[in-house]
């Protein structure tokens, strides 16, 4: 049902009964390696190129999702997934292993949330009784088509982000076992007119800020109602920047803990390579689908809102001097049935 | 780089100007001093190695000063192609900065990452295709500024 302006409230309380989390050699290294459920030491993860891997990724987070939701892929109605690369190949090529009906969406990695929001959406609406939601991003696929040859000598600046190689999945059902979602703020783009590829966390700041704004002026509540609001992959530069602007318009964060997924994935005083923190598509899905659906489980946290961030430009719109358009979605995860 | 970029802007709205200059006040700045002593360090030492090798070359492989240039030359690259391969490269690029990108071995990085990194579209338009990638502009402009300095060097000469 619409709330507000922008918001959808899921009635129904459409469950997220089944996730999965895989991730590459450097998240495996990171404080929340033991929260993930597959790790791989190698970046190829047998394969022949690194965009086979990315697919691989996604295709074992799904398969492994699906078996422990104690379901065959047959079952499930639609797939809705996106991820970085041009035409989304990974995902296109997973759903061709997959054989389920695939909606391939694309926000950048904004993609985590904007897809557990459409999968949340049309299970609440009585369109389908399981619908998968997934994404990945692979390291060196990214840094290929983004930035530079892996391999290149270039000096990252301490705003860099590094993209993290991983992917995750999650299956939403009218009914069953597991952590609700209730609602969900779909974000419009935002553009402060930042170029530099090197500094999203600046970039992306702003769009967060905003989303998160209209979710609660949607829903008439405050940031004291969740136990956790965490952004996709803003990294320290944009973490920074996020609470000075919640300060500036006097957004009472301080009602609630405040984290980003770019700091939890690694640990930047050993993994100094990270410069600012993680990103990427799977920074966002594997720290939610791995860690905190297992915190909500656990009853360390009962209500969190992720607000995952994406920002939507390519190689060539940079080379070309525009600057970077931003988005971030909301989507908020409850135990134990939420409240309405 | 980030003032560089941004200052390319044509038009920036009020909001966006104010938001630019939080965001600045915010972010980390390049270590331009720590990264200069860096790169002079780095580069230094590519220069010795270079130099040494120069001296060997001259002394018991019986070149002269303007020859010892080429083997030296083509030692270095293939130090550099062994250090890209096996992912060291990168690593000390990310200290070194300049240092390392500047002389000779950071060319043979560009070429041999780039053809590395494109291996798994095929030989002729994967690697082949892209193994200049990034060290294209730097033949095409070198070749630019090497025609105007000859120009110029021509109707110097032409005067004098």
């Amino acid at each position: 049902m619409l709330q507000g302006h922008q918001s959808w409230q899921f009635e129904n309380k459409p469950v997220i009964i089944s996730a999965s989390s895989v991730v590459g050699p450097d998240e495996s290294e990171g404080p929340l390696a033991e929260e993930f459920d597959i790790g791989h030491g190698d970046l190829m993860i047998g394969q022949k190129s690194w965009e086979q891997a990315e697919k691989k990724l996604l295709e074992d987070a799904a398969t492994h999702a699906i078996e422990r939701a104690n379901l065959t892929k047959e079952q499930i109605q639609f797939y809705i997934g996106g991820d970085l690369m041009n035409q989304t190949i990974s995902n296109g090529f997973a759903a061709r292993t997959l054989g389920i009906p695939y909606l391939g969406v694309f926000g950048a990695c904004s993609t985590s949330m904007e897809s557990l929001a459409l999968a949340a959406h049309i299970v609440n609406a009585g369109s389908a009784k399981y619908v998968m939601a997934g994404t990945c991003s692979h390291n060196c696929t990214s840094e290929k088509q983004f930035r530079y040859p892996t391999e290149y000598g270039s000096q990252k600046p301490p705003t860099a982000q590094y993209t993290v190689t991983g992917a995750g999945v999650a299956i939403v059902a009218p009914q069953g076992e597991g952590p609700v979602v209730t609602r969900a703020t779909i974000g419009r783009v935002v553009d402060m007119g930042i170029t530099d590829p090197f500094n999203m966390g600046a970039a992306m700041a702003p769009a967060a800020v905003e989303t998160i704004g209209a979710h609660f002026r949607d829903f008439c509540i405050t940031p004291g109602y969740y136990d956790l609001i965490v952004t996709g992959d803003l990294g320290q530069v944009g973490y920074d920047i996020a609470n000075a602007l919640f300060e500036k318009h006097r957004f009472p964060i301080g009602e609630t803990e405040y984290k980003d997924c770019g700091l939890m994935i690694y640990d930047r005083t050993k993994q100094t390579f990270v410069n600012s923190g993680g990103s990427g598509c799977a920074c966002s899905a594997t720290v939610t689908y791995g860690h905190l659906l297992k915190q909500l489980k656990r009853g360390a946290l009962n209500r969190i809102l992720v607000v995952a961030t994406g920002a939507l430009f390519s190689p060539l719109s940079f080379q070309q001097g525009e600057s970077i358009p931003c988005i971030a979605h909301a989507v908020a995860i409850e135990n134990g049935g939420g409240s309405t | 780089m980030s003032f560089a970029s941004r200052s390319k802007m044509k038009k920036v709205t009020p909001v966006q100007r104010d938001y630019q200059l939080l965001a600045q006040s915010i972010e980390p700045t390049r270590p331009i001093a720590r990264n200069c002593m860096r790169a002079f360090i780095a580069g230094g030492a590519i220069c010795f190695v270079g130099e040494a090798l120069m001296k060997v070359f001259q002394r018991y492989f019986g070149f002269t000063e303007q020859t010892a240039g080429n083997p030296t030359v083509a030692v270095l690259i293939l130090l550099s192609v062994i250090l890209t391969a096996f992912g060291v490269y990168d690593k000390i690029a990310q200290w070194a900065g300049a240092g390392s990108a500047v002389p000779v071995t950071g060319f043979a990085n560009s070429l041999c990452s780039a053809a590395i990194e494109h291996k798994s579209e095929g030989l002729v338009l994967g690697t082949g295709g892209n193994m200049f990638k990034l060290a294209g502009s730097v033949i095409v402009f070198g070749t630019v500024s090497a025609f105007a300095v000859g120009i110029v060097h021509w109707i110097i000469g032409i005067k004098g």
